[in-house]
């Protein structure tokens, strides 16, 4: 997928890789599936630790607004809380767990985002925005198994 | 007019409004500016028409434009159906509101 630009862009199939999702996670709490997203980035070399407490830094001070559209939370901090590549991390869970959102709760496809500056990964952005809009993907991601389902959906 | 999407930092959320509410209302062909902000740059500006993410709003409080909270921000019928209705409301009361 690709969308013309005149500005450096990143597609969304270059920010999302088999070492950056997993499916059918078990986490017990909303800041147990932030660490679970968060420690795949790291070994992936995409972000620093400290990114992952930044990332629930920004949930606890702005609020659950990331819960972005029922059981979808859109997980970021700022690019220079420890963004080391553009990236996108996805866990789905096993058991939805509750982020405080007051409608789209409780969340089981867990996104985290990692951009390295405010343009770069809109393309990105949008061309996910526009997978989650379609319930059949939904669906897909929801029902994958393990991550060689699950990054299927994205191609 | 102008219209603000709004997100808490600068990026993400607000842009991706931006790129949801440009595309309709290129479609309907209505002309209004979009612009992103990020919760530190919004105080002190000026819009007519504010877009958010539901659950922002106690961050808004100090806002007087139209307030347009959006539940599901990857859902372009519900931000179409609100942000036309916000435009037409405030079309509807009439020019230089201040």
């Amino acid at each position: 997928m690709t969308i013309s630009s005149d500005h450096i862009s990143v597609p969304l199939a270059s920010m999302i890789g088999q070492g950056t999702i997993r499916a059918q996670v078990a986490a017990l709490s909303w800041e147990d599936a932030v660490d679970h997203v968060g420690a795949l980035l790291v070994k992936a070399g995409k972000i620093q630790p400290g990114y992952i407490s930044a990332m629930k830094h920004v949930l606890q001070e702005m609020g659950p607004y990331a819960v972005i559209a029922p059981g979808i939370v859109l997980l970021h901090a700022r690019p220079e809380d420890g963004v080391l590549e553009p990236c996108l991390g996805l866990v789905t869970l096993s058991t939805p767990v509750p982020f405080g959102h007051s409608q789209n709760d409780p969340v089981d496809l867990v996104f985290a985002l990692g951009a390295v500056d405010k343009k770069a990964h809109i393309v990105a952005l949008k061309q996910l925005a526009e997978m989650l809009e379609n319930p059949d993907v939904l669906d897909k991601m929801r029902a994958a198994h393990n991550d060689l389902e699950l990054i299927d959906v994205f191609d | 007019m102008r219209i603000a999407t709004l997100c808490g930092m600068g990026f993400g959320t607000s842009m991706m409004l931006k790129l949801f509410i440009d595309d309709i209302l290129k479609a309907e062909g209505i002309r209004v500016e979009v612009v992103p902000w990020d919760l530190g740059t919004f105080k002190g500006q000026q819009a007519d028409i504010v877009v958010a993410a539901m659950d922002m709003e106690s961050h808004l409080r100090s806002t007087t434009a139209r307030l347009v909270l959006i539940k599901n921000l990857v859902d372009k019928a519900e931000i179409k159906t609100k942000i036309l209705d916000a435009i037409q409301s405030l079309s509807s009361e009439g020019p230089n509101r201040g």
